[in-house]
């Protein structure tokens, strides 16, 4: 009981982790259409920027504020400054990104080597709470707490605000959009920037429990992917719900079939891609 | 002049020319630099650790000016990517373009066996002061494959599953990576552990680069074990440590690791989380001997951090082949005789503190520190010894012979003695 307790805890937590990072892939896909594969090497480096900002000040609040801000800038910069001269091919678009998480990467080994950091966290949120029988970590409820937090915000955000419908109609037609005289390409470049500094925030938080070393960027891409081709690209809920699926199906699968461990999760996606291949829910457009 | 006669002369010109090239080349090859080709990771997911291969070994070199037995050494590095292919393809250019007389290096054990396997067709000396597959040294030894500073697997942690019983651990779990290195490593400990009297209650094998330990924490923490066993590397390791104390098993269960554990390259980013961990090991960077502290500090004050396994072993590595080389006057050219001196040469004065020597399998016997993460007085963190086991070769207390015919470490046989 405990045991499975656990393991759910654990689940969840991992999935709040999951549904910060996917939530910004998701939005990019969804209304730029491309699969933006420096989304993990933004990650990395915005939790490498996060670990130093954190680390010179000593509070975890500017560590992030510092990630997202530079995150978000970098998003400036290659949206504005690159994506913008293949605009329309998506191919073009794809490759220009992995080239970018390439650079990123490299940036990063020569800024801050190749060891391993660890996010330092405000001491309020070290050691763990206790629920009768069992503790768990203080960060990872947190992090579960961010998670739900994030979500709503994202849900307001899209649902009750003007850049929310545009970012919506965008996903659904943006010639139409751009018909009805809207700036979509300033719609764009938004929500790049928003998909970016949540990618950023991603890495602090995910930085302090999972920690940050090269070829963190390409793990979390691929959970990233697995969340939003579960749940469907541009899909706030099938981000939310993908991440469910991912972070429990890693944490059973690994104590339920520790052979398996990445079967369990790429097993299902390749399910749901094959009688879903729009995710659960995603829309033809 | 006729033609025939024109060939003629021509041809004995160039019969004699060439062989004057040769006994030249000969007489050149005496003072001519020795080429070591240094193979490191310096790109991919291990750079880090490739970069301070790099480090130690010309640290050590250039230490004795570049010179040794009467001959300039010049040392050709090469990037194997972190990558067999890329470590096979860039041996055979070192070999057969560059022309060099022996190989050094690899840090992931696949790029190791990829470059052992080609040198086994062409008799390159190849020392591996970090690949530490224990068939290289045992059942699949290559003659002119010699562990030069490194280890093997399962080498150093029966001294610890040794030390873990003397202090009445009697249950314990092993979590590990599951690859052959861990395997190795856990069936080293876990052998010796239930040989002893002990009892392994469970063993955990989970993927390279698991980014979230909690599932199998969780598990762990409700076993009632007395200690836990971890074989990790790299971020794997940090991030079970630093789990480990977020979980808040810190303190209530006592922390054991294999080398790798709680290597420079894992801890220097640390905080306290780290602190207290026992491994073992053949070199403690906290060990109070003079040559080691020499070293520590003179390659701290060149690279700004402490040196991490892969930069002593490699440091070790080369001071031992040079000691080599010095004794034969430089004739590395022979390599029949260059590598039987290297086997014969003992070292007693390195950074590691203790003195040093080969098996009869090339795979050096080292006196084994157990240590602790412990924090200095600059406030780092790093390894003292609290123990040592004098004289530990790959054998344990095993007769060679008979140990071989067992079946090599895997996730199935773990060497685990059933009561």
């Amino acid at each position: 009981m405990n045991q499975t307790l656990l393991q759910l805890l654990n689940g969840l937590t991992f999935a709040a982790l999951l549904f910060i990072v996917a939530s910004g892939f998701t939005l990019i896909f969804g209304l730029l259409r491309i699969v933006n594969l420096a989304h993990g090497a933004l990650y990395l480096f915005g939790g490498l920027v996060g670990y130093t900002a954190a680390t010179a000040t000593g509070s975890y609040v500017l560590g992030i504020l510092a990630a997202m801000a530079v995150v978000a800038l970098l998003g400036l910069v290659i949206d504005a400054g690159l994506l913008r001269f293949v605009r329309g091919n998506e191919l073009r678009q794809v490759l220009l990104t992995l080239g970018i998480a390439f650079i990123l990467n490299d940036l990063v080994l020569v800024l801050w080597g190749g060891d391993t950091y660890t996010v330092p966290i405000p001491d309020m949120l070290r050691g763990a709470a206790r629920f009768g029988h069992i503790f768990y970590p203080k960060y990872r409820l947190f992090v579960l707490a961010l998670g739900v937090a994030i979500f709503g915000l994202l849900w307001l955000l899209l649902n009750r605000t003007r850049l929310g419908a545009l970012i919506r109609a965008g996903v659904d037609d943006p010639e139409m959009v751009e018909a009805m005289g809207i700036n979509i390409r300033r719609v764009f470049l938004g929500t790049f920037m928003l998909g970016a500094a949540l990618a950023g925030l991603g890495g602090v938080v995910g930085g302090a429990f999972l920690t940050l070393y090269p070829s963190a960027d390409a793990e979390i891409l691929v959970f990233s992917l697995a969340v939003v081709i579960i749940g469907g690209r541009g899909s706030l809920a099938g981000a939310a719900v993908g991440a469910l699926l991912v972070g429990l199906l890693n944490s059973f699968g690994q104590v339920w079939f520790p052979e398996l461990s990445y079967f369990v999760i790429f097993g299902p996606m390749a399910l749901i891609l094959a009688f879903r291949p729009l995710g659960l829910f995603g829309r033809a457009t | 002049m006729d033609r025939r006669r024109f060939l003629e002369i021509t041809s004995l010109m160039l019969a004699g020319g060439t062989s004057a090239l040769a006994s030249a080349r000969e007489a050149q090859a005496e003072s001519a630099p020795i080429r070591i080709g240094l193979l490191a990771p310096l790109t991919g997911v291990v750079a880090a650790g490739g970069k301070e291969i790099v480090n130690g070994f010309t640290m050590f070199w250039d230490s004795i000016g570049n010179q040794v037995g009467g001959r300039k050494v010049e040392i050709i590095v090469e990037d194997d990517a972190s990558n067999p292919d890329t470590a096979l393809q860039k041996a055979r250019r070192l070999v057969e373009q560059g022309k060099v007389d022996m190989l050094f290096g690899n840090l992931l054990a696949n790029t190791g066996l990829a470059v052992a396997n080609y040198v086994k067709g062409n008799g390159e000396p190849y020392f591996i002061p970090v690949i530490a597959a224990d068939t290289l040294t045992q059942g699949g030894r290559i003659p002119n494959v010699i562990r030069a500073g490194g280890y093997t697997a399962s080498q150093f942690s029966r001294p610890l599953a040794d030390w873990a019983l003397k202090q009445g651990y009697k249950k314990v779990a092993t979590v590990s990576q599951d690859y052959t290195f861990g395997h190795e490593q856990c069936g080293g400990f876990a052998q010796t552990f239930t040989e002893g009297g002990g009892e392994i209650l469970l063993q955990l094998w989970h993927p390279l680069n698991t980014s979230d330990f909690s599932p199998y924490l969780g598990q762990l923490s409700s076993l009632g074990v007395d200690a836990i066993f971890a074989m990790e590397t790299g971020a794997d390791s940090a991030r079970l440590i630093q789990q480990y104390t977020n979980f808040g098993l810190k303190g209530q269960i006592p922390l054991l690791g294999a080398q790798n554990a709680t290597d420079q390259s894992v801890i220097r980013t640390m905080g306290a989380e780290c602190e207290g961990i026992v491994t073992s090991a053949q070199f403690a960077e906290g060990a109070d001997l003079p040559a080691t502290q020499a070293f520590v500090k003179a390659y701290s004050a060149k690279f700004g951090k402490i040196p991490s396994l892969y930069a002593f072993s490699h440091y070790v590595g080369a001071m031992w082949v040079a000691k080599a080389i010095e004794t034969i006057g430089g004739k590395v050219d022979d390599r029949k005789l260059f590598l039987e001196t290297v086997l014969k040469t003992d070292l007693p004065n390195s950074p590691l503190g203790k003195p040093v020597h080969f098996d009869a399998y090339g795979n050096p016997v080292y006196d084994v520190f157990i240590r602790k993460v412990v924090k200095n007085a600059d406030g780092k963190y790093w390894n003292v010894p609290v123990d040592t086991y004098p004289q530990v070769s790959q054998f344990w207390k095993y007769d060679p012979a008979t140990y071989m015919k067992q079946p090599a470490y895997s996730r199935d046989f773990q060497g685990i003695k059933k009561r």
